[in-house]
């Protein structure tokens, strides 16, 4: 029998990001007791790190923008793969959703006549960003986090205690989602602190973990985004989709080394900075794709033109879709015209006063100035593209974010898959958060008021969560010597960054498969030193599993698509095929049963299909030119 | 360290030694210079007050026509020094018998003493609450300005409305440098330009006050609707930033203000004339 | 990727590190030896330290941007983000003290239990929706959000209240004072253009000198000194809010005014 400390709740949200936060306050809301964990502390969570804004048609700035306005640049940005109904649900409840913010307190940058103020942003037809400087992420995080506090402070005049309705479960892991008779009965966590394990018994569970970054080397991730919620999803059954799109933001530090990576918020080029090779060429004017042609400046003037007067100009190329400018811009280092440390350059110190440039990016100038000793008021930065954003993830329902397949699972923001297709636009992020982070929250509890009765977790499948949590303890006692964390997690992500990274190859992702095979055998030899109070190779050591998981999703994915479309590019297969547009590739776990490792060597764990996605609904196709429905859409589609 | 503010006793098992902290034997770690700044900022408070102090109670050498010191200024007691046109305004009449000095000096001592700067720098320097960041203080006991007699501090704000007064006083007298001395108008000497800077140094300082900023506009909630306070608000604001500056450059320059009219009155220097 | 790496090796050297390492039950100051690169932050030295001596090295950290506020630590003394604290500001002969935040009870080794800083934020009414205001009809002039917008680039890395000799060296304290981080949030919703608070019968000005220890504040500038984010603490914050009791409970003046004017500004 199970010896664990188990208690009881209605909803259980993984992740205290924003679709975390943001579901929790649904759930609460709706009535329900809701714990939310995280791995981190309270307030910390990756969301902190977006810049740039919230995208939403309030149409503050300009008038002419709308939801429909939005869903279009939803759909081209993600080149037509988006699920429809989730990005026509996106569209049109992101304005409420900021809306909202503000009456719990949020502090947006405002326009003189006092309503929020909205910048431009790549692939957004009009300056539709919410935004507080260039920390709109710490904004939404803290907003949520003291919307929690104020929902603990009202429980507690009611019960007198602050965690009677919602508790935050901070430094805690998940290892696994509990099931019983199919359905979701709870999740087995760890207490970082302490090391000590734990049950949360719950019907539904909110996955809400974001990313999986750190399964390359050159990430802007954090090291909480190792795929846990899609591990987690795969292990209880459900299936992932579109995990082949990878974004890889286009402006990363590069220098100095241990800052490689981090981000350089888009807002930069939104407010004027441009991109320039060792020759100072914009160079970007020469990568503008066919099917964006019309949209961008032909020439520097009317690009420059443009940042007064967006009506009569179009908007200069620096802001096409992340995805089209990192290719551009590896492209250009590998052609010799880089930068010194292996990017190019991204200059604003030319094209503003150094006064707007502390104001309009703050904590830009502060990065750049601590981290890596450069001016950005006086010199340009040097940039390159770097892991940024997984548009694939769990295949949910779009309406009700319910997982497919799994009763009680429920998934929201990154870890969800389908809702920006195959590139995210920027600021579509903090949008989907709050829109599906809501949904997930609101559905998750009105699934547990339908229940008649709660499935219960069995202690064999509690003993079994508990013994391969402590695996790294006992490695040695397997075949061969315990192997080192840290040296797998680094195999890995440069296993990844080289084979599976921003360019890919046939012959490269199938290496990739099989250095994927010997990771996971040596994994199961990952072992540890010390207890388990604050053990942080013990933790890696388990987040390799879904590291593992995620990146051999991610490279099967990728080597069955024989096209390029967004966040995935391949080099042997360079074009657009309209054919593979309403095709997603969904990955399952090969028996979900099998212990890690033990699953067939080249098959691996990951078992591939493809499926067919269902046909955009007519009057949202009737928002496109059809001349523009051409170049994504079969003839067969289209006459339909 | 050498620096006198290390503790005399041991405090015990509190603060950074409390038994649930990190076990840390060292008071502090720091390996910088930290000690000073505070033993920097208690010299140069000690030295203005035993200079201060002496030219308080010396009841002499503080008028030389047209200079007046600024110690001295309005003086408010019979027993003055006449000062044809200047500040005399006999308030409390014969009955006072020590230096005037003292009658004015209360305001600008009270200004300075509460003064949310100088509380910053005497309480680091003098009463080591703390010596410095992250360097442990020697008290056993700590309740801030919550009691009495700190909690006077809240006062602050009637010192700077005299303050106000006084440095317009201390302008009245720097129009005054411009007369010679027979009183006769249109002349300037180096004693007039020591003068202005000191006039113009007291009244930055005055007016960059955290209780200016607060009347002139800190307090509104809605500076759209204010549009001229918010304006004020804004320089005075911009002059806050240099509190700290101001505070020690005024204080100089009133000691040397009144420093250069000791030399004149007492004969050892000679006012260089202008015109 | 090699040329990459000789570049790096140009720049190595070994620096001396002095970490503590324990747990609530004691520890102790542990010396290493360890490589350091060019432009490399302390937090790389202590990951570095993680992957090569001590894989069960206890460091709390998230972005390594110093955008999340987690690796809050002291180096040499000085309260300080881990991930902002570059190298090259040490001399490569300088031994190098990290310790974990010593106002906290320490968990493990650099971590620290920060739940202090929980406890006080639940401690301080939310922000209070006008009522008369539906989502989206909110109008707030800039100048109006311009203060508030200070105070929230806070990272709560807790540095602030980490250093604040309040509650550091005074253990007794931490129930009656907010600190710096939590004062500075009331100042922050009693300048926010909309907060209830007044209507709601919530007056914070009163409340931070009656109910969250604003008078314990010396200002003696501390909280300013270690902000990563150079937030104004004390001039913008701590002695606005001063000023702002001062207003309620110490000045006749403002108190008659509003007594005839009848209003709050």
């Amino acid at each position: 029998m199970a010896h664990v400390d188990r208690q009881t709740w209605d909803v259980v949200v993984v992740g205290a990001g924003g679709a975390g936060l943001r579901a929790a306050i649904e759930a609460r809301e709706a009535g329900m007791r809701t714990a939310v964990i995280c791995k981190s502390l309270f307030g910390k969570a990756h969301t902190v790190m977006a810049e740039g804004g919230i995208a939403a048609s309030m149409g503050n700035a300009n008038e002419h923008d709308n939801w429909q306005v939005h869903f279009r640049d939803t759909m081209r940005g993600g080149k037509f793969l988006n699920h429809w109904r989730m990005a026509e649900l996106h569209a049109r409840e992101a304005p409420d959703r900021v809306w909202e913010l503000e009456t719990w307190g949020a502090l947006f940058d405002r326009t003189p006549d006092g309503r929020i103020s909205q910048r431009n942003f790549g692939g957004h037809e009009y300056p539709r960003l919410a935004h507080v400087g260039d920390r709109t992420g710490l904004e939404l995080i803290r907003t949520l986090q003291q919307k929690i506090v104020s929902l603990q402070q009202e429980d507690e005049r009611v019960s007198g205690s602050y965690e009677e309705g919602l508790k935050v479960f901070q430094e805690c892991t998940v290892t696994r989602v509990l099931k019983a008779d199919g359905k979701v009965c709870g999740v087995f966590c760890y207490d970082r602190e302490s090391g000590r394990f734990f049950v949360l018994e719950a019907p539904a569970v909110v996955l809400a973990t974001g990313g999986i970054g750190k399964s390359f080397k050159v990430t802007s991730n954090s090291w909480e985004y190792t795929g846990d919620g899609h591990a987690l999803a795969l292990l209880a059954g459900a299936p992932l989709i579109n995990m082949e799109f990878v974004q890889f933001h286009p402006t990363g530090m590069v220098w100095p080394p241990s800052v490689k990576g981090i981000l350089v918020t888009e807002s930069v080029r939104g407010d004027g900075g441009v991109l320039r090779n060792t020759d100072g060429k914009r160079f970007m004017f020469d990568y503008i794709p066919d099917v964006f042609k019309e949209k961008y400046a032909q020439t520097e003037a009317e690009g420059d033109r443009w940042y007064e007067d967006p009506e009569h100009n179009r908007r200069p190329p620096e802001l096409l879709p992340r995805d089209e400018v990192a290719r551009a811009i590896n492209a250009e280092v590998k052609a010799g015209r880089g930068s010194p440390h292996g990017g190019v350059f991204l200059d604003v110190s030319t094209r503003m006063p150094a006064e707007v440039i502390k104001r309009r990016l703050p904590s830009m100038h502060h990065q750049f100035k601590e981290l890596a000793d450069v001016d950005i008021t006086a010199e340009p930065m040097e940039v390159g593209p770097t892991c940024h954003y997984v548009m694939g993830g769990v295949e949910v329902d779009p309406d009700t974010a319910a997982a497919t397949g799994v009763p009680g699972l429920f998934a929201a923001g990154e870890v969800a898959g389908g809702m920006h297709g195959s590139n995210r636009l920027g600021g579509n992020s903090l949008s989907d958060l709050l829109v599906f982070g809501r949904r997930a929250g609101l559905y998750a509890a009105e699934y547990v008021s339908g229940l008649r009765a709660r499935p219960a977790p069995e202690p064999r499948e509690i003993d079994a969560a508990e013994a391969e949590a402590l695996r790294p303890f006992s490695a040695e006692d397997g075949r061969g010597p315990a192997e080192n964390p840290y040296t797998l997690h680094q195999e890995l992500q440069q296993s990844m960054n080289d084979l599976v990274g921003i360019i890919r190859r046939e012959g490269e992702m199938a290496e990739a498969l099989d250095r994927l095979t010997k990771l996971r055998a040596r994994a199961r030899r990952a072992g540890v030193e010390g207890h388990r109070q604050y053990n942080p190779g013990w933790h890696l050591s388990l987040d390799l599993r879904n590291m593992l998981l995620v990146s051999e999703c991610v490279a099967r994915a990728a080597l069955e698509r024989t096209e390029s479309r967004g966040g995935h590019t391949r080099d042997d297969h360079p074009q657009m095929d309209r054919h593979w547009r309403n095709v997603n590739l969904v990955c399952e776990l090969a028996d979900y049963r099998a212990e890690q490792g033990e699953a067939d060597p080249v098959l691996g764990q990951i078992r591939l299909s493809r499926r067919e996605t269902p046909p955009i609904r007519r009057d949202l196709l009737e928002l496109f030119d059809k001349d523009e429905l051409v170049k994504y859409l079969t003839d067969e589609e289209l006459s339909r | 360290m050498a620096t006198g503010i290390e503790p005399a006793s041991q405090s015990g098992p509190t603060g950074v030694h409390d038994a649930s902290r990190a076990a840390i034997p060292a008071r502090h770690l720091r390996t910088d210079r930290w000690w000073l700044a505070p033993a920097g900022t208690a010299a140069g408070l000690l030295a203005f007050v035993v200079y201060s102090t002496w030219r308080a109670f010396a009841n002499a050498d503080y008028y030389h026509a047209p200079y007046v010191s600024p110690f001295y200024s309005p003086c408010l007691a019979d027993n003055c020094h006449t000062m044809r046109g200047g500040p005399n305004w006999a308030l409390f009449g014969s009955w006072w018998g020590l230096s005037p000095a003292l009658l004015i000096l209360i305001f600008p001592l009270g200004f300075r003493l509460t003064c949310y700067y100088y509380r910053k720098a005497y309480y680091r320097g003098f009463w080591a609450s703390p010596p410095a960041c992250a360097v442990a203080e020697p008290h056993r006991k700590y309740t801030g300005e919550t009691r009495f007699p700190l909690i006077l501090q809240n006062v602050h704000r009637y010192f700077f409305y005299f303050a106000v007064l006084v440095a317009g006083v201390l302008t009245y007298d720097t129009v005054l440098t411009f007369r010679d001395d027979h009183y006769r108008w249109g002349h300037m000497g180096l004693g007039s330009l020591i003068f202005l800077a000191n006039i113009g140094l007291i009244w930055a300082y005055t007016l960059s006050c955290h209780s200016c900023r607060h009347i002139v506009g800190g307090r509104l909630r809605h500076f759209s609707k204010h549009p001229v306070r918010y304006r004020l608000w804004g320089w005075v604001s911009r002059l806050n930033a240099r509190h700290m500056l101001l505070a020690w450059s005024s204080l100089i320059s009133v000691a040397l203000a009144d420093f250069y009219v000791f030399l004149l009155a007492s004969g050892a220097f000679e006012d260089p004339r202008f015109f | 990727m090699s040329e990459l790496q000789a570049e790096q090796r140009s720049g190595a050297y070994q620096a001396h590190f002095r970490v503590w390492r324990g747990d609530a039950d004691g520890g102790a100051l542990r010396d290493f030896e360890v490589e350091v690169h060019e432009g490399e932050v302390v937090l790389d030295i202590i990951h570095r330290l993680q992957a090569t001596q001590a894989p069960d090295l206890a460091v709390r950290w998230n972005c390594k941007a110093g955008k999340c506020g987690s690796c809050s630590a002291e180096i040499n003394g000085r309260p300080r983000l881990m991930c902002m604290t570059r190298m090259s500001v040490f001399g490569r002969a300088e031994t190098i003290t990290v310790t974990p935040m010593r106002t906290f009870p320490v968990l493990r080794d650099l971590v620290t239990d920060v739940s202090f800083n929980y406890t006080k934020a639940r401690e301080v009414p939310a922000f209070m929706p006008p009522a008369e205001l539906g989502p989206g009809e909110y109008r707030m002039k800039q100048e109006d959000v311009n203060r508030s917008q200070e105070f929230r680039k806070c990272i709560e890395c807790f540095l602030c209240q980490n250093t604040c000799h309040v509650v550091r060296d005074h253990e007794e304290n931490k129930g009656a004072f907010a600190g710096p981080r939590f004062l500075m949030r009331i100042a922050e919703l009693d300048m926010h253009p909309l907060d209830a608070a007044p209507a709601g019968g919530v007056d914070r000005k009163r409340t931070a000198q009656d109910e969250h220890g604003l008078g314990y504040c010396n200002i003696t500038k501390c909280c300013t000194e270690v902000c990563p984010e150079n937030i104004k603490i004390t001039d913008n914050a701590l002695i606005p809010l001063k000023e702002r009791a001062a207003d309620r409970k110490y000045d006749p003046l403002v108190w008659l005014g509003n007594k005839i004017r009848r209003r709050t500004e």
